[in-house]
């Protein structure tokens, strides 16, 4: 594990901004420990790809990113800011893990759209609640958003209303109504029908070729070898192999990966 | 119109209720709008108990949720009747001998204001346990969705939690509404002239036992409907984002 923590990031290029920077990141859940000194970093543009197998800990790791899991030790810096830490790993402010959520738009596995608000409003309730940004200018934003992920005439219904697909297309377009600084993207569309899954990978592709900043924890690998900059394998909480993907998938150096990505394609 | 009246025998019964003397009808009103007053103060401070309640119970310390649990097993495990006699003269009792102890003159306290306080408190151990339910069915990835965007506590319970949560809690809640519209004549036994109570008095003035008790009976009654037609509309609205849902006052 010390391996992972010494790693450096050769293929990034070292001229872009730092957008998310994690160093030796820790987690335990009880007795077991999920995450083993883990680093990362991505710079402004860059599509990091986190894969593994289940229990390799790339959701927890994803997760805590944004503290919706406190990491037990490690440090995480967002945008050039450092989040206080204390010893014991839970954040000292919470209002700056506050404002660094909000600078982060999250995609979750199982969508989570507000059922009792329309898509619209799932799309307009952060930035005019939590950012502040005028009434109109939201709902501005938020229509081309919707229009942008297909999804324009349905601004009005409610999310039960909607496939899976449109609702993960709808809970995309909710993180960008932030106007993030990265997006993070957990298992996007393992909860999709088969059919469904190409219309999301079609947004997520948009967002990558425009210079988006994302880490995407996927199980869709010919979608990881497309569109990131740098793959992650993660396995029992410590990177076991990253590079770019052409190197990754194309000659994988260590046994486990060779072995999961036989056994996933 | 006239004959048919006379003609069913019922003349005699609606001269008695005519809501001016020596009609009763108005005493039988007043009395409803003290009990409808009531049961909407008490309803209301039950919501705000259990409110707090709840989220204590969820999300509060130790200390707190045994506070808590306490409350809601004692006021769960009392007959209302005994608890509205405790707090009714024993409460006021307490507190009349703290005012002298300390210099202060007797005070009397309102009928309106202990009904409220007693069965609010009654209500509030109710409403802490239905809420605490629907909170709990509010699916966690739209509370985590809502903490992941940087939300506030307090504007994620008001903005997210809450809304979302009513659904689950208001055929609970109008359940607890129509008990708090019928606990109110329990205050008739500590002398607040409410509907069952001016009932009695005019049922006993006139020993017209039969006419004034159905009388209130369709109050009550009246009360219930009216009540399942506003608790339906609202839970329709509440469950506005779920297809094929209803039922709701039915």
């Amino acid at each position: 594990m010390g391996q992972a923590a010494a790693e450096t990031f050769p293929d990034l290029p070292p001229d872009q901004p730092e957008a998310i920077r994690i160093d030796d990141l820790r987690k335990s859940f009880g007795m077991i420990e999920v995450l083993r000194g883990v680093s990362l970093r991505a710079c402004e543009g860059d599509v990091v790809a986190i894969i593994g197998g289940s229990g390799s800990g790339k959701s927890t790791l994803l997760r805590c990113i944004n503290f919706l899991e406190t990491p037990t030790s490690g440090r995480i810096v967002i945008g050039g800011e450092e989040i206080a830490l204390r010893p014991d790993g839970t954040p000292a402010s919470r209002r700056q893990i506050e404002r660094a959520r909000r600078s982060l738009g999250m995609v979750f596995q199982q969508f989570n759209l507000w059922s009792h608000r329309t898509i619209l409003e799932n799309l307009i309730e952060v930035p005019v609640h939590v950012l502040g940004v005028p009434r109109t200018e939201a709902v501005a934003r938020a229509m081309s958003l919707l229009t942008r992920v297909g999804l324009a005439e349905k601004a009005g219904a409610y999310p039960a209303f909607l496939s899976g697909g449109q609702q993960q297309r709808a809970a995309i377009a909710r993180a960008l109504a932030i106007d993030p600084r990265a997006m993070l993207f957990d298992e996007p569309t393992s909860a999709l029908d088969p059919e469904l899954v190409g219309e999301v990978l079609n947004v997520i592709r948009d967002l990558a070729a425009e210079g988006r900043t994302m880490i995407l924890v996927t199980h869709e690998m010919n979608f990881a070898r497309e569109v990131a900059s740098h793959v992650i394998y993660l396995h029992n909480g410590v990177i076991e192999e990253q590079g770019p993907p052409a190197s990754l998938f194309g000659a994988p150096r260590s046994d486990r990966l060779k072995k999961f990505l036989k056994s996933v394609s | 119109m006239e004959g048919l009246i006379t003609a069913s025998g019922l003349g005699p019964a609606l001269d008695l209720l005519a809501l001016s003397p020596p009609g009763w009808g108005g005493n039988l009103l007043r009395g409803l709008v003290n009990s409808m007053q009531i049961a909407l103060g008490a309803f209301g401070l039950g919501l705000l108990i259990g409110l707090l309640g709840a989220y204590g119970k969820l999300y509060g310390g130790p200390v707190i949720r045994d506070l808590l649990a306490v409350y809601t097993t004692i006021v769960r495990a009392v007959p209302e009747l005994i608890l509205i006699l405790i707090l009714y003269f024993a409460v006021t009792d307490a507190l009349n001998q703290f005012l002298v102890a300390q210099g202060y003159g007797r005070i009397q306290i309102s009928g309106v204001v202990a009904g409220i306080a007693v069965l609010g408190v009654v209500q509030g151990a109710y409403a802490t346990e239905v809420l605490r339910g629907a909170i709990l069915a509010v699916p966690a990835g739209q509370i985590e969705a809502a903490r992941a965007f940087g939300m506030p506590p307090l504007m994620l319970a008001r903005r997210i939690t809450l809304p979302a949560m009513l659904a689950f809690a208001l055929p609970g809640l109008a359940n607890l509404w129509l008990i708090a519209t019928k606990d109110t004549a329990l205050l008739a036994v500590v002398g607040f002239g409410e509907l069952t109570l001016e009932t009695r008095q005019a049922a006993g003035s006139t020993k017209a036992y039969f006419t004034f008790f159905v009388a209130a009976g369709l109050l009550y009654l009246l009360i219930s409907l009216i009540s399942g037609r506003v608790f339906g509309w609202l839970e329709r609205r509440a469950r506005r984002g779920e297809p094929g849902a209803g039922g709701g006052g039915r």
